[in-house]
């Protein structure tokens, strides 16, 4: 909250010059047939893609040059609100000249940027994105169609924030590497959720089938469950492979016993760890005071006894250098 | 410019602007003893000699003053939830899906609270079946909520027979009448309601002033607690040229209710009538349950956003009730619940007229009216020649 959002409503002012000019005068507006394909030498393709949470529909035509895959010319036809007319225009316009796969690669977000006027400020607000912008879904169904494919196929199931168009494995990777909690934490690292918002949680502007709040519980269980299986680790240490047993010992020794020698002036380091049989024998060499202390025997003997407690196993043994 | 928005907000009256600055001269605090304190007093008085006769009401009954309908009607809606966190058993609301989000939000707050609420459907003309009232009826229901008119279908509901059968049940009654004054008669003890609400922005006065009619008897909880004005029902101090403005608006509201259901009501059917030769366009709420001033139409093919951006561009300002109009991203119950056409939802415009629209505007707007159905629809897919195959 805050000043700006204080003020409700204002939608057509934050509608780039561009976005008006498109709707008042959209360029590709129009219809292919089949004789206008024939004349041209051309495949006709036609697609719909039709929103009925907000009563958003754009239909794309296409002609396409069958030898080079290539879109020679596109037209539309919008049932929809202005974003939505302005943004099935600059959508049609992006696709000519491209290949068909190429198309496909266009985003709802290349369109909304190609509308812009300033390349920091968005076309139009952010709830304008999902209903209006239907570019993605609409090049997709054309391209399955000239491909004679199910539209499925090329889809990126793992998509969950179709505006931005951010996938799942994005989204878990993010909160992993920033151990991120919050809607308001991962948006610090990416624009999903961020436009429509219908990807955040349930109860937004459309049903989806996966939301932000579930990903970033379940990578956060995820990493819960996984911390909890290096506890357990630690404490079935005779399970543990050698080297994670060495690693183990080491930190055990750098992290509580290093911090106790040094109170008295002291220290050792690790040299060596050995399979004996069943035994593990640990080589240690005194540094500093322990070099020269009188009770350093005593003081080995106390280290090992707390290296056996901490990894509950009978089997290590501590030797000096 | 022509303004077709009138049932969401209505510009001041001239006359009645000169008067709500002129009474900015009545600066004295109501409370002081004083005589700038007596002068305030006599005004209010005056104000509610104008405003008691003029929604019927007796004298024995409230009329507190308040910000707004919304204002009004959430303290009504919240005095249920309050005796209801109190202890008094009674958790059932029963209202309707056509209300304003005023009735609708508070509610959704009460439920919160384990109140429960049923909110009734309307029929194919908005209007809601006492019947279905009576049905709804529960041994713990606290109120019955029915808006006057509905804003968007202009749907006048059958408040005295409701009222009838809240009485018969002893059920405390409260009527959203925000679209009524200045449309139709409104007396609150015929309608038999228990509560009434309003605001002055409504009927050509100033914004930020409103009523909240509350019968004797009736149960109430301040939603404003502070001084003593209006009695310790709502705090704050009393905004006093802001009544004396909501009065005279009310009384040349209640003047030209003839004009408005004579003059007024013939340039609405006149373009009513303009707009259904258009090919493919539809009106809903059969007349003689509209309000006046009021006309719903559709234009198939024409989502509601894109025709209130080509009406802008022509200074011609109305509503819509389209899932992308500009306050509200969902499709309109209230709209769809008007007809077997679900496209109404998203292609539903509101023309709502004031006594102050003239014939020459509504000239304009027929004229200017096909053409720019025609260029929205040579866009829409709707009507495009070639489809998927």
């Amino acid at each position: 909250m805050g000043r700006s959002d204080l003020i409700t409503g204002n939608v057509w002012e934050q509608y780039s010059n561009k976005v008006i000019e498109r709707m008042n005068n959209p360029k590709y507006l129009g219809e292919f047939s089949e004789e206008d394909a024939k004349k041209r030498g051309a495949k006709l393709v036609v697609a719909d893609f039709g929103s009925e949470a907000c009563g958003d529909s754009v239909r794309l035509y296409w002609l396409i040059d069958p030898k080079t895959d290539k879109i020679i010319d596109a037209r539309f036809k919008s049932f929809g609100c202005g974003t939505a007319i302005a943004s099935s225009d600059m959508m049609t316009e992006l696709t000519i000249g491209k290949t068909v796969d190429e198309a496909t690669k266009i985003t709802n977000l290349d369109v909304e940027k190609a509308l812009r006027d300033e390349p920091d400020k968005p076309a139009f607000p952010p709830q304008k994105m999902h209903c209006s912008v239907m570019a993605y879904d609409v090049i997709l169904e054309a391209a399955a169609k000239y491909e004679g494919k199910d539209v499925k196929e090329l889809k990126n199931s793992e998509i969950v924030c179709e505006c931005a168009r951010v996938t799942r494995g994005e989204i878990e990777q993010i909160v992993r590497e920033h151990n991120v909690k919050t809607i308001e934490e991962l948006q610090k690292y990416t624009d999903a959720g961020t436009y429509c918002k219908s990807c955040v949680a349930p109860g937004g502007h459309e049903e989806r089938d996966v939301y932000l709040v579930d990903i970033i519980k379940e990578v956060q269980e995820e990493m819960q469950k996984e911390k909890l299986n290096e506890a357990n680790e630690t404490e079935d240490f005779e399970k543990l492979s050698f080297i994670k047993k060495i690693k183990a010992i080491e930190e055990f020794l750098d992290k509580k016993i290093k911090p106790m020698l040094a109170m008295d002036g002291g220290s050792l380091e690790l040299v060596d760890v050995r399979e004996n049989g069943e035994n593990i024998n640990v080589y240690v060499r005194y540094l500093g005071a322990c070099s020269m202390c009188a009770s350093s025997q005593v003081t080995l003997q106390a280290i090992e006894e707390e290296l056996k407690k901490h990894f509950k196993t009978e089997k290590i043994k501590l030797l000096q250098i | 410019m022509v303004y077709l928005d009138n049932n969401s907000t209505t510009p001041l009256d001239e006359e009645v602007k000169k008067i709500y600055c002129e009474s900015n001269k009545y600066f004295g605090n109501i409370n002081v003893i004083y005589d700038l304190g007596i002068e305030a007093r006599k005004k209010l008085n005056e104000a509610y000699d104008i405003l008691y006769p003029g929604i019927g009401a007796n004298d024995e009954d409230d009329i507190i003053i308040t910000s707004s309908t919304t204002e009004g009607n959430n303290t009504v809606i919240k005095t249920f939830l309050n005796e209801f966190i109190k202890g008094n058993g009674k958790k059932h609301i029963i209202t309707t899906i056509a209300e304003h989000s005023s009735i609708k939000a508070p509610c959704a707050y009460a439920k919160t609270f384990g109140m429960e609420v049923t909110y009734l459907r309307s029929d194919e003309n908005g209007r809601v079946n006492p019947k279905d009232v009576e049905n709804a009826i529960r041994e713990d229901t606290a109120l019955i909520s029915v808006l006057f008119a509905s804003n968007e279908s202009g749907a006048i509901q059958p408040i005295k027979k409701i009222s009838e059968i809240a009485k018969k049940y002893n059920i405390p009654f409260h009527c959203d009448g925000a679209q009524a004054i200045g449309k139709v008669k409104v007396n609150v003890r015929d309608l038999g309601v228990d509560y009434f609400t309003f605001s002055a922005h409504k009927f050509h006065g100033p914004k930020g002033i409103g009523g909240l009619y509350v019968r004797k008897g009736a149960p109430f909880i301040n939603l404003i607690h502070g001084g003593n004005q209006m009695g310790g029902k709502r705090g704050g101090s009393i905004y006093l040229n802001g009544i004396i403005a909501m009065a005279e608006a009310l009384k040349k509201a209640n003047e030209n209710l003839d004009y408005m259901n004579t003059e007024i009501m013939r340039l609405r059917d006149k373009l009513e009538d303009a707009i259904l030769k258009i090919p493919d366009t539809k009106t809903y709420v059969d007349k003689k349950y509209r309000l006046p001033n009021s006309l719903i139409a559709s234009f198939k093919g024409i989502e509601g956003e894109a025709m209130l951006w080509d009406l802008n561009i022509h200074k011609i300002y109305a509503a819509t009730g389209s899932s992308c109009s500009s306050e509200r991203l969902e499709g309109s119950e209230v709209l769809e619940s008007l007809g077997e056409d679900p496209e109404i939802a998203h292609t539903g415009i509101i023309f709502s007229l004031s006594r102050f629209t003239t014939e020459k505007e509504i000239d304009y707007v027929i004229e200017v009216l096909p053409k720019i159905v025609k260029r929205l629809r040579d866009i829409s897919l709707t009507y495009a020649k070639v489809k998927p195959k």
